[in-house]
């Protein structure tokens, strides 16, 4: 291999590896989307692991032409036993019943059994300094020239076939049917989208090791997935996760020293920063995050027990023939069917949000007039739903009411114009309770 | 031949023990295995086998006596704790399943890994074990005395988890079957799978931990699968799967011997060759769904049809 960039051979050691894992992150980060979208998560789980036999194997060859470590020829052993193994993924899927997750779990630990079997097996046929062992948890630190360049170069070949192919590739990424239904080649497309696998995890498998490649492949992407539903941006933010995680990983392991001139191992590291982003983002992404739409679920929760209670206030009045505007503590405690205490708290978030205010000491609560539009809107959808059903969808009157409760709250003010006309104005409802249209309190 | 037979026997009352300890560790597995199997879970018996490693380093780097009963619950809970994060990944965002195992499992790891960098002057466990397992070592161990003859320590604590294994599928082998193939059906006829699947994964972690330090982290997944598919492919009866699942174990505790003794290689990885091999075995010639049986079937079809 004649060519080589002398720039990669100037620098020093640790500028190499901080090279080499941003390339990876960029090259895990574009993948890694796809992988997503496609739920393919485990498959480069399951080909960083398949490799081993082909890495062996380049190694043996190596020391059989008595050449020093030659990472071309590893690649190149380690690249074609990946994609036999994918092939022999297919072939149990398709002349078997067994299931894809069986097959991928058969292979991925049959063949890395293999290649342990070779590793322990056949110490005599290869270079016993070659550290195989680093093909397993990485060793940034050993990485030469070679291994960087050829990241480098399978990472811009990569990225440009993607960039080139993009619309397809998520089309068959999304959709095979409808891929197929355009004209794609999806056969072609998913080859592509294999080699390109194999090729990243095989010149990265020695740097990063198996762990990080697997790690890599899926946590930034799955980030990135929870944080938008555009692929373009999904794989944009992929990237700049991986790229961070990468360099907090690689800083941590140069700098912090624990003791004895040992250092934290890099793979670990990078992966734990890569899953400290899925963290953040798991808890507090804007749309998929699990507290945001646990609080969500809270102001909605809140919301309906607010409109309930306004709703209780509108039936006590109109019981007693709505010849006051004031209802008793005591009366809607006996209606609302929580505890005293729940009632005074939601009664104090009425007034907090000015759709109500009290008098003697909280015994008496009036509607302001914008809780009192609340309270009729509620009622009245409520009324409508109850009749729609009835009329319309054939229910039965003993039935429509559990629906209604629910239905009421999230009805929008056109859906309820659209049923008022729908049902021609009426005036009363299945009970035979008028179904209020004014805004405003009788009285 | 003889002498090709007789080759493991140099190793004397070792190559007992070897065999013994393969399959104590290799049987529990295979038993499980065709549970996660059929339940479409292979991949989380991976994510288990994987993340156990935080639980065992962090139990051992506070007890420091590896034979500590205590190793088996910082595993478990490790395990467990695994299964918890892969369903609140999968279940309150919308990640598949199977990121979700690479998500919990790669994170688990990592922290494993790094906890055993930070102990590893003070910690047994070294890289070496994790991956490849150390099955050879168990004759290192002081003996203990049973039923008067005296075996290695390991080999008694793995007897003491196949045993334990056994009676509690025995026990709930109704219940795993139709949890196992009817959901659904279980809940209404009372069972309750959520509790099944919890003490599924806690059997998991289990036998995960008791072949974590004889095969390494990497090849449980394999013990665990491959005589799981391999019985799968000679027969759709579960009690014969699990014989056969069980058979397995033991055929390729024997072989892997042999094949560690002439090739003189990991026997953890001697397992596996020999496992794959009787899959492939099955692959061609199983009588449910071998390439070779079904070849058969449809050429009797085709002259049954040129028959009528």
């Amino acid at each position: 291999m004649t060519f080589d960039l002398p720039m990669i051979g100037a620098l020093s050691l640790n500028q190499q590896a901080y090279l080499a894992t941003v390339i990876f992150a960029i090259a895990a980060g574009l993948l890694g989307s796809f992988v997503v979208v496609r739920r393919v998560a485990l498959v480069g789980d399951t080909l960083s692991h398949a490799i081993l036999p082909g890495v062996v194997l380049g190694f043996i060859i190596c020391f059989y032409l008595a050449m020093e470590r030659n990472s071309w020829v590893i690649f190149a052993c380690a690249a074609a036993v990946g994609i036999v193994s994918i092939g022999v993924v297919n072939l149990i899927q398709n002349t078997t019943r067994i299931k894809p997750d069986t097959a991928l779990g058969v292979v991925l630990a049959g063949f890395f059994g293999i290649g342990l079997a070779m590793v322990s097996g056949l110490r005599e046929h290869y270079d016993a300094r070659a550290s195989i062992e680093s093909f397993i948890f990485g060793r940034i630190a050993t990485i030469n020239e070679q291994d960087v360049i050829a990241m480098l170069v399978v990472t811009a070949i990569m990225s440009v076939v993607i960039f080139a192919v993009l619309r397809p590739l998520l089309v068959v990424s999304f959709d095979k049917g409808f891929a197929l239904s355009m004209g794609y080649p999806v056969k072609l497309l998913d080859c592509m989208f294999y080699a390109m696998l194999t090729m990243t995890i095989v010149v990265s498998m020695q740097a990063m090791g198996v762990l990080m490649v697997s790690a890599m492949l899926i946590t930034p992407a799955a980030s990135a997935y929870l944080l938008t539903n555009e692929l373009l941006k999904m794989i944009f933010l992929a990237v700049m996760f991986s790229v961070v995680s990468a360099l907090a990983g690689c800083y941590l392991s140069i700098n912090v020293d624990v003791g004895e001139y040992r250092n934290m191992p890099t793979g670990a590291l990078i992966t734990l920063a890569a899953s400290l982003v899925f963290c953040v983002t798991y808890f507090f992404a804007p749309e998929h995050g699990v507290l945001v739409k646990f609080l969500k679920k809270l102001r909605h929760r809140r919301r309906v027990r607010r409109e309930n209670t306004m709703k209780a206030i509108y039936k006590l009045l109109e019981n007693e023939g709505f010849n006051s505007d004031t209802v008793s503590f005591d009366a809607l405690c006996a209606v609302r069917r929580v505890d005293a205490v729940r009632v005074r708290k939601e009664i104090d978030q009425l007034v907090k949000k000015l759709f109500a205010i009290t008098h003697e000491d909280g015994g008496k609560i009036t509607l302001t007039s914008e809780g009192w539009k609340r309270a009729t809107e509620m009622v009245r959808i409520h009324r409508l739903w109850e009749l729609y059903l009835i009329n319309q969808a054939d229910y039965q009157a003993d039935h429509v009411h559990d629906d209604a409760e629910k239905i009421e709250h999230v009805i929008s003010p056109e859906v309820m114009a659209k049923l008022e006309k729908e049902l021609n104005f009426p005036e009363l409802d299945p009970h035979g309770k008028p179904i209020p249209y004014t805004v405003e309190p009788v009285l | 031949m003889i002498e090709w037979l007789n080759k493991p026997m140099i190793l004397g009352i070792s190559a007992l023990w070897y065999v013994l300890m393969a399959f104590f560790v290799a049987l529990p597995c295979s038993q499980i295995g065709v549970f996660l199997m059929l339940r479409r879970m292979s991949l989380v018996g991976d994510a288990i086998s994987h993340s156990v490693l935080p639980g065992i380093v962090i139990a051992f780097v506070l007890i420091r006596d590896v034979n500590s009963p205590w190793i088996f619950v910082g595993a478990t809970l490790a395990g467990i704790l695994v299964t918890f994060l892969i369903e609140q990944i999968h279940q309150k965002t919308r990640m598949k399943e199977d990121a979700a195992i690479g998500i919990a499992f790669t994170a688990l790891f990592a922290f494993g890994v790094l906890l055993v960098g930070l102990f590893a002057g003070r910690v047994h466990l070294d890289a070496e074990c994790v991956v490849y397992g150390e099955l050879t070592d168990i004759t290192n161990y002081r003996e203990v005395p049973v039923f008067g003859y005296s075996v290695p320590q390991p080999l008694f604590t793995a007897g003491v988890v196949v045993l334990f294994t056994l009676i509690v599928i025995k026990l709930s082998y109704r219940v795993l079957l139709v949890t196992s193939f009817d959901a659904q059906h279980a809940t209404a006829i009372g069972y309750k799978p959520a509790l099944v699947q919890h003490l599924l994964m806690g059997m998991l972690s289990l036998v995960v931990v008791n072949a974590f330090v004889s095969v390494g982290a990497i090849l449980v997944i394999a013990l665990l699968i491959i005589p799981a598919a391999t019985a799968y492919l000679c027969t759709h009866r579960l009690v014969l799967m699990m014989f056969l699942s069980g058979l397995h174990a033991l055929i390729s505790s024997v072989v892997a011997l042999y094949v560690y003794a002439h090739l003189n290689c990991s026997f953890a990885a001697a397992m596996v060759v020999t496992g794959l091999s009787l899959f492939v075995l099955a692959w061609l010639f199983g009588p449910a769904d071998g390439i070779v049986v079904k070849a058969f079937h449809c050429r009797i079809k085709v002259l049954d049809n040129q028959a009528v």
